[in-house]
């Protein structure tokens, strides 16, 4: 049987599952990590944003084949980075999550957007996360984090 | 000095949040849970002629009207919403059975193979079937309207809005102790529980709701939740195992309850001096197949009629309008986004019509301290508009872009709104229907416990319950404690809607910690309670309407600028400057973010969220077809926050969580009317509804 190998959050996995299911099932049904969350099933809401050979993708349309051989990133792997303790205390200060549902899909989208660009204007952050849907905050103060971050982050991008 | 309570400190819940940690309905999982999956109707109105089901798989079951222990309707206001269509249905998506069973595909596949034949009838779409009228009358209004000098009238029309919280709705329901335990998504965890007990006939110590983390609600987890929790607990007592029942973005959008859609026709009495004596006015609202919480709706939406004007005779009348379309519902503002849409854009339209500056017009009918409100209630408390305007004024630069876009070849445009809301239940609602109790229990440790309902859905009472106890006991935030609300646990502190928490249930809290506080034991464990009792000033009769009917007022102004494309007609909402009077803000972060948030679904709402049916089938039925505002977007939002605290409010709060989205929309719509040179009478204002009334030159 082919087995779909790749990289998670820094640890190898093999994984015998049909090739078609869906990445967003596999990382909350098979490997229990739920915090890319379920916001439309589609790829328009970004709520289950993860990074795939560092570049952001939806992984409720992303099927398990894609993962083959790269490596990915959730929000389970990177808060425990340097880069995720800047963006949460930026988060944090700006009030920038409110019912957090989306909030780990924007977490990914900053890094996203931080490691292309460690300085970003204002355009350049709205554009950033247009993929990603809030329906909560009206995005000012995930905007404002963003800055934050970027600012006393600097360096880490 | 002792600090200012509207210091922002971080929110409680944020680390567990950002860092995906925070355990919402779907990440949970329980040994040996079963799936559901619902089977609707498809047609919009019929009988139920024969129901086919294939042979089942073992482990798996239907679940419908059947198996009802007791009563097959939603326990609200009304008696009419079913759990279950039972025999016949009344709109496309109507719930009839569930399937449920331990595979997914295999629970699919079931629901495809069962055949549904309908006798069918006819639908009705348009507002001609009233379930509930409603008037109102201040002054003298026949006298006002037979004096006038002029009558100035105007129809205005509101779509529907959908509340679009990125978490879909859901439950996990499993046995316990002979009964039945629910984990949803929830805004109400007594309103899940009061219904559920009637649909099961079961005790009170049968029936436990438990809040999970909420992913946004808006007023669409208010009443919603009762129906599928309703059919999840059925299941549970037919299957005896936990059960999980999340819907999938289409189904939620297709299915749960909306905004209203609204007409409302206004009319005005003008005198020699341009000034209104008299408003009539009539609303109706689609409420769909079912009354569900529509009555309510409509209530606030026609004591909202003259909004922050004092007009000294006023006939209010309104209509809920059954159609055979998808219920509609709670959604932040419940009623008052409509009226106040046309009431801002017709006092400006009444403004223009008489030759007179639309500002100082508006300024000279603005209520004041002491007026008499639409239904003949007092205006208690000192109302602050004149100092709001001042700043907004300034701060916006409005008088100087007002006349620079009055250009109409720049296609921009600069609009204002002011507008009240009524914090808490609506007349007696709190006192009568509600009863709010709360508990407070301090442990041996000193530890203090707040034992509420309210749900914390990411508008913070997490965060500012405790901080609010904590300020008052002059105690570190972390030895307050303020879990998710489990029924078990928790008194009934009424649901988490009509921005009235912080004034209603927080002034309870307050109480109690004042009381906790002078009986407080060092290391005896103590339990302080408290009830809801109305203002004795507070005097509201149903019947007529009249009275006070809210015990206090929030205020807000909203001013906004737009740049309309000039070939594509598309509405460029580029800045918006706000300022709310909230009494006082217990935390200034959780307020401004409530006013961010507010303010894009109010834009959202004006210029982008367009939903229709055919013949009672949603054409917008996911994220692609309805369009939300994203990042790109969303307006550069100056918010301030003014202080005038409300003596019975907790440090002076008041509500603030509506406030934020009732009064924009005809700000931006004003904007829009500067930037096009025609005027708007319907939203969302998108770009096609633009051109057409670019293309009539009669406007």
């Amino acid at each position: 049987m082919k087995t779909i190998d790749f990289i998670l959050n820094g640890k190898p996995i093999r994984s015998e599952l049909s090739a078609d299911r869906r990445f967003l099932d596999v990382l909350r049904k098979e490997l229990g990590l739920t915090g890319a969350k379920e916001g439309c099933g589609e790829g328009e809401c970004g709520a289950c944003s993860v990074l795939l050979d560092g570049k952001i993708v939806q992984s409720c349309i992303l099927p398990l084949a894609s993962v083959d051989g790269k490596t990915v990133m959730t929000i389970e792997g990177y808060k425990k980075t340097k880069k995720f303790k800047a963006i949460e205390t930026a988060f944090l200060k700006e009030g920038a999550s409110q019912c957090g549902i989306c909030t780990p899909g924007m977490v990914m989208a900053t890094e996203y957007l931080l490691k292309n660009n460690p300085a970003p204007s204002y355009d350049e952050i709205r554009h950033g996360l247009s993929g990603n849907l809030c329906r909560c905050t009206g995005y000012n103060m995930i905007f404002n984090a963003i800055r934050r971050a970027a600012k006393e982050g600097e360096g880490l991008w | 000095m002792k600090r200012d309570i509207s210091k922002s400190i971080d929110n409680v819940e944020g680390r567990e949040k950002i860092s995906g940690e925070a355990i919402y309905t779907s990440d949970i999982t329980m040994e040996g849970m079963l799936y559901a999956k619902t089977i609707r109707s498809t047609i919009a109105k019929g009988r139920i002629r024969h129901i086919s089901i294939p042979s089942m798989p073992k482990g798996y079951y239907t679940v419908d009207a059947a198996d009802i222990p007791a009563e097959n309707y939603v326990h609200m206001l009304h008696e009419d919403w079913p759990v279950f269509a039972e025999n016949s249905v009344n709109h496309i998506g109507e719930p009839i059975m569930l399937i449920v069973g331990p595979d997914k595909e295999v629970i699919k596949d079931i629901v495809g193979d069962v055949k549904i034949t309908y006798d069918e009838q006819t639908p009705v779409f348009d507002l001609s079937d009233s379930h509930k009228a409603l008037e109102f009358t201040k002054g003298n209004p026949k006298h006002a309207f037979k004096k006038a000098h002029k009558i100035i009238t105007y129809g205005y029309e509101t779509s529907y809005q959908e509340q679009t919280y990125i978490e879909p709705q859901g439950f996990i329901g499993y046995p316990e102790n002979d009964g039945v335990t629910l984990i949803g998504s929830i805004q109400c965890p007594y309103y899940v529980k009061n219904a559920v007990k009637t649909t099961m006939g079961m005790d009170d110590d049968k029936v436990r709701v438990i809040q999970a983390a909420v992913g946004g609600a808006f007023g669409g987890k208010e009443e919603y939740p009762s129906l599928i929790g309703c059919q999840l607990a059925v299941a549970v007592a037919k299957v005896g195992k936990p059960i999980k029942l999340v819907f999938e973005r289409e189904e939620d959008m297709e299915v749960t309850t909306k905004r209203h859609p609204a007409k409302i026709h206004m009319e005005a009495a003008v005198d020699e001096t341009g000034h209104i004596r008299g408003i009539r006015s009539h609303i109706g609202i689609d409420g769909g197949a079912y009354m569900g919480l529509s009555q309510v709706v409509l209530s606030r939406g026609m004591l909202a009629v003259t909004n922050a004007y004092t007009i000294d005779h006023v006939n209010c009348k309104g209509d809920v309008y059954l159609t055979n379309t998808v219920p509609n519902g709670a959604f932040r503002g419940f009623g008052a986004p409509q009226m106040i849409f046309a009431i801002e854009m017709f006092i400006n339209h009444i403004a223009e019509d008489l030759g007179e500056n639309p500002l100082e017009y508006k300024m000279r009918h603005m209520a004041a301290q002491g007026d008499l409100t639409a239904t003949g209630g007092v205006f208690r408390d000192p109302i602050l508009l004149n100092e709001m305007l001042e700043t907004i004024m300034e701060d916006s630069a409005y008088h100087e872009k007002h006349k620079a876009y009055q250009d109409p070849d720049v296609f921009k445009g600069i609009g204002m709104s002011w507008f009240l809301h009524g914090c808490g239940f609506t007349g007696s609602g709190e006192q009568e229907k509600i009863r709010a109790r709360i508990r407070l229990k301090k442990d041996d440790k000193d530890d203090v416990h707040i034992l509420i309902a309210a749900v914390d859905m990411g508008q913070g009472p997490k965060t500012t319950m405790r901080k609010l106890v904590a300020s008052l006991l002059e105690i570190p935030i972390e030895n307050v404690h303020f879990k998710n609300p489990d029924t078990r646990y928790v008194t009934d502190s009424g649901p988490t809607v009509a921005s009235r928490t912080m004034m209603v249930v927080g002034g309870l809290v307050a109480r109690a910690t004042r009381k906790l506080s002078e009986q407080w034991v060092s290391g005896q464990e103590l339990v302080v309670e408290e009830s809801y009792r109305q203002p004795d000033y507070v005097k509201w009769d149903q019947d007529t309407m009249t009275g006070d009917a809210y015990p206090a007022y929030s205020w807000g102004i909203n001013v906004t600028e737009v740049a309309v494309d000039p070939n594509t007609y598309e509405v460029k909402v580029k800045d918006m400057w706000n300022i709310y009077d909230v009494g006082k803000a217990i935390d200034e972060r959780v307020v401004l973010g409530q006013a961010d948030g507010g303010q894009a679904q109010a834009v959202g709402y004006a210029t982008l969220e367009k939903m229709e049916h055919n013949a009672g089938k949603l054409l917008q039925k996911n994220l692609t077809d309805y369009i939300i505002p994203t990042a790109a977007d969303t307006p550069r939002m100056h918010n301030k926050l003014i202080d005038n605290p409300y003596p019975l409010g907790p440090y002076g709060a008041k509500g603030a969580g509506e406030l934020t989205l009732v009064g924009g929309a005809p700000s931006v719509a004003l904007a829009i009317e500067q930037a096009i040179g025609r005027r708007i009478y319907k939203i969302p204002a998108t770009p096609e509804h633009l051109m057409e009334l670019m293309n009539h030159e009669d406007h």
